[in-house]
């Protein structure tokens, strides 16, 4: 008798699905953040798959630095009304106007997401989020549960972390708490292509070569927006690039590139020699333990 | 990664494996070793990392702080929690469950154990096997990991003697034969130097065997949960009540064992109602068969009350008995005792539901393996207890079913999951 394999994207479809229909099941107000980045785009299609039949059963949320690249923007607003799912967008402009962050000049507004979020959650009274962390990407994440626990105040606490044996997940929270849940946790930045070209799922344009007026700036490449204003001596130069990550366009950086669809993609992904993150991500090189640190007060 | 690792995409299986050790056994280095000449470092990781050697006053890389994920950990030296780290080779993908070795953590040491296909469990060839080696073997085994690699590590500090090679095997295989795993390999190996561990080395001539990457590539992944009857716990039920699907009732779950097909008779339980499957669905796609661990959907021919919780069982075999009450060992995590005078709550296969320990019978030494009779259960402990529960579960014994035979204990007033659990006899 002789046995079929699932292949490792199978099993790892399968245990997002399986995650993401506990959550459902346990938790009485989960939302999915949903930020038009290629790791929720998989999120959302497990999402989808997960329920089918049946809509998915619950509310989709971008916290909003309204630094976002206007692709991005315009495909999240496409995608959500193809699925006629509901999104809210809780956006940092407004916690910036009304005082409860304070943004420093030159500082990245991906930090300021976490009081926004912290904020929302506690509005809407989630007690469960779905996020697209990947373990892979950096090593407080590889750290984490799948269910993380978060306090009442929003916080991770990396040395109390619950047992997560198996896949009997504790889902359990008191009032105020709540879990992030992270069902593509065992996931790689190859494996989320991989994914994008058997399930061919759009993403948006930036993330393939096009051409793009950037500047160089400590020693990695910008795209000149408004934004990105090139200082005296700092030339714009086209360039054909492409974004590894999308998100606040200040500090995110492309990289030269010649891959116009997934495949090249995967192509490029399995010869790279960089992180993801080392590669576009200005503000995960601060320190050490940026990420760590960002994570204990509530990130995502 | 380089071109050459580039995997064909459809084809690559998964294969999950922990490491137990301390930072002082070279497990680090193992995996670093692991991971660099499998050229999934990426070079700003290599980077970050000379950049800390250097900052340290040391010489060259030091591979061991690519394992180290938390401030408290680099700080201290040592491993606290279980990190995960992902590379693939042409043939498969790895998911490493790095998992830390020191008793006050034994905790994390069972969460990352708790999902792997294999272990491997690292000797320093200068001691031999410790006590530490020991406890991580029964741990493993107690977790129903089918594959223990010894790795006979720093072979090159004794010169590389096949003699201290074999006394280390002979030395620790009754041991491990006592402990019942179906499948043991000893490598000699040189993390440091790299012999053995992806490439052979010169150093070794007279070891025939694999070299660990050859046989963490060849090992079959899991090959058990296929050949046991299928098994399906529903975990939620589908009821579009659109205008599209007005009648649809689907159940959706992961397979935790075996197989179906449209057509297979089955068992719903607890009821004991027969009926057959209809369809498998996934996504948008209608499957021909389904297998472990695939997250799937099904829809029956007749129409039953089925809930959560609730098992479709396939009538190939004998059926798991809906129980109330059976014999376990757990692996209590909490900083509280065991308190008989709080509820516990048991999650096991999408059912939870309220559990009494009605008996201690034993708890176990890890170190040792003697039998000890305690009042109470302390963080860290093994121990044999005689459960109860307030509504049935189907379980089948974790030797036989790891996925049926496990479950978890949740203290119903802090939610905190106070111990992990594998049912001996169902």
């Amino acid at each position: 008798m002789s046995f079929k394999h699932l292949t490792h994207l199978d099993t790892l479809e399968s245990e997002a699905i399986h995650i993401i229909r506990e959550v459902a099941a346990e938790c009485k107000n989960p939302v999915l953040l949903f930020s038009g980045g290629k790791d929720s785009i998989v999120m959302l299609r497990l999402a989808q798959k997960a329920f089918l039949p049946g809509k998915i059963p619950f509310p989709l949320m971008h916290i909003d630095t309204e630094h976002n690249f206007p692709e991005v923007i315009e495909f999240r607003d496409r995608r959500v009304n193809e699925l006629e799912a509901r999104l809210i967008v809780r956006s940092v402009q407004k916690s910036i106007d009304t005082g409860r962050v304070i943004e420093k000049p030159g500082q990245s507004r991906n930090t300021l997401q976490t009081t926004t979020l912290l904020d929302a959650i506690e509005e809407f009274r989630f007690d469960a989020c779905f996020g697209g962390a990947r373990r892979d990407e950096e090593k407080a994440r590889a750290k984490e549960r799948i269910f993380s626990f978060r306090d009442e105040f929003g916080q991770w606490d990396p040395r109390n972390q619950r047992p997560e044996l198996w896949d009997l997940y504790n889902t359990r929270v008191h009032p105020g708490e709540h879990m992030r849940v992270f069902p593509i946790s065992n996931w790689t930045e190859l494996d989320i292509w991989q994914y994008i070209l058997n399930e061919q799922l759009e993403v948006p344009s930036l993330y393939y070569a096009h051409e793009r007026d950037v500047i160089e700036r400590n020693g990695a490449l910008l795209p000149v927006s408004h934004l990105v204003i090139p200082k005296p001596g700092e030339t714009p130069r086209r360039m054909t690039v492409r974004f590894r990550t999308v998100g606040d366009m200040s500090c995110t950086c492309p990289v030269i590139s010649e891959a116009r669809d997934a495949n090249d993609i995967i192509l490029e992904t399995a010869m790279t020699r960089i992180t993801e993150r080392g590669a576009t991500r200005m503000d995960d090189k601060t320190s050490d333990t940026s990420m760590e640190l960002r994570k204990k007060e509530g990130y995502f | 990664m380089n071109a050459c690792n580039t995997p064909p995409l459809d084809s690559m299986e998964l294969l999950r494996f922990s490491t137990a050790g301390s930072v002082d056994d070279g497990k680090s280095t193992l995996i670093g070793r692991l991971l660099y000449d499998a050229k999934s470092i990426f070079e700003d990781t290599l980077e970050s990392i000379a950049h800390t050697t250097s900052k340290r006053g040391q010489n060259g890389l030091d591979l061991a702080l690519l394992t180290d994920g938390l401030q408290a950990e680099r700080e201290q030296g040592i491993t606290i929690d279980v990190a995960y780290r992902y590379f693939a080779t042409p043939r498969r993908k790895f998911i490493i469950a790095d998992t830390p070795g020191h008793e006050q953590y034994t905790r994390n040491m069972v969460t990352g154990a708790s999902t792997s296909d294999l272990a491997i469990i690292l000797i320093d060839a200068r001691k031999g096997p410790l006590i530490q080696s020991r406890r991580h073997a029964y741990l493993s085994s107690l977790l129903g990991i089918h594959h223990l690699i010894l790795a006979v590590n720093k072979m090159d500090t004794v010169n590389y003697s096949s003699d201290r090679f074999h006394d280390i095997r002979k030395e620790f295989e009754p041991f491990l034969k006592k402990l019942g795993v179906p499948h043991l390999y000893f490598i000699p190996m040189s993390a440091l130097h790299g012999d053995m561990v992806v490439e052979r080395g010169d150093n070794l001539d007279w070891y025939k065997g694999p070299t660990l990457l050859e046989l963490l590539e060849t090992v079959p992944v899991n090959p058990v949960a296929a050949r046991v009857p299928g098994r399906l716990p529903v975990q939620l039920v589908c009821r579009p009540q659109s205008g599209e699907y007005p009648d649809f009732r689907g159940y959706m779950g992961r397979i935790e064992s075996g197989m179906f097909k449209p057509g297979d008779p089955v068992t719903i339980l607890p009821s004991g109602r027969q009926t057959r499957i209809r369809h498998i669905y996934l996504g948008e796609k209608e499957l021909s068969e389904a297998i472990a661990p695939q997250s799937i959907q099904v829809t029956l021919d007749d129409e039953i009350d089925i809930s959560r919780g609730d098992l479709i069982a396939s009538n190939e075999n004998t059926l798991p008995n809906p129980i109330r009450e059976f014999d376990a060992m757990i692996c209590w995590f909490s900083e509280a005792p065991l308190d008989r005078r709080r509820k516990y709550l048991i999650k096991h296969a999408n059912r939870t539901v309220k559990a009494i320990i009605e008996r201690i019978g034993y708890t176990v030494d890890i170190n040792t393996l003697e039998q000890k009779h305690e009042q109470t259960i302390q963080v860290n402990d093994i121990a044999h207890i005689h459960l109860k529960v307030l509504q049935p579960i189907m379980a089948e014994p974790y030797r036989d079913n790891r996925k049926l035979g496990a479950f978890i204990l949740i203290d119903e007033s802090t939610n905190l999951t106070v111990a992990g659990g594998m049912i001996e006899k169902a």
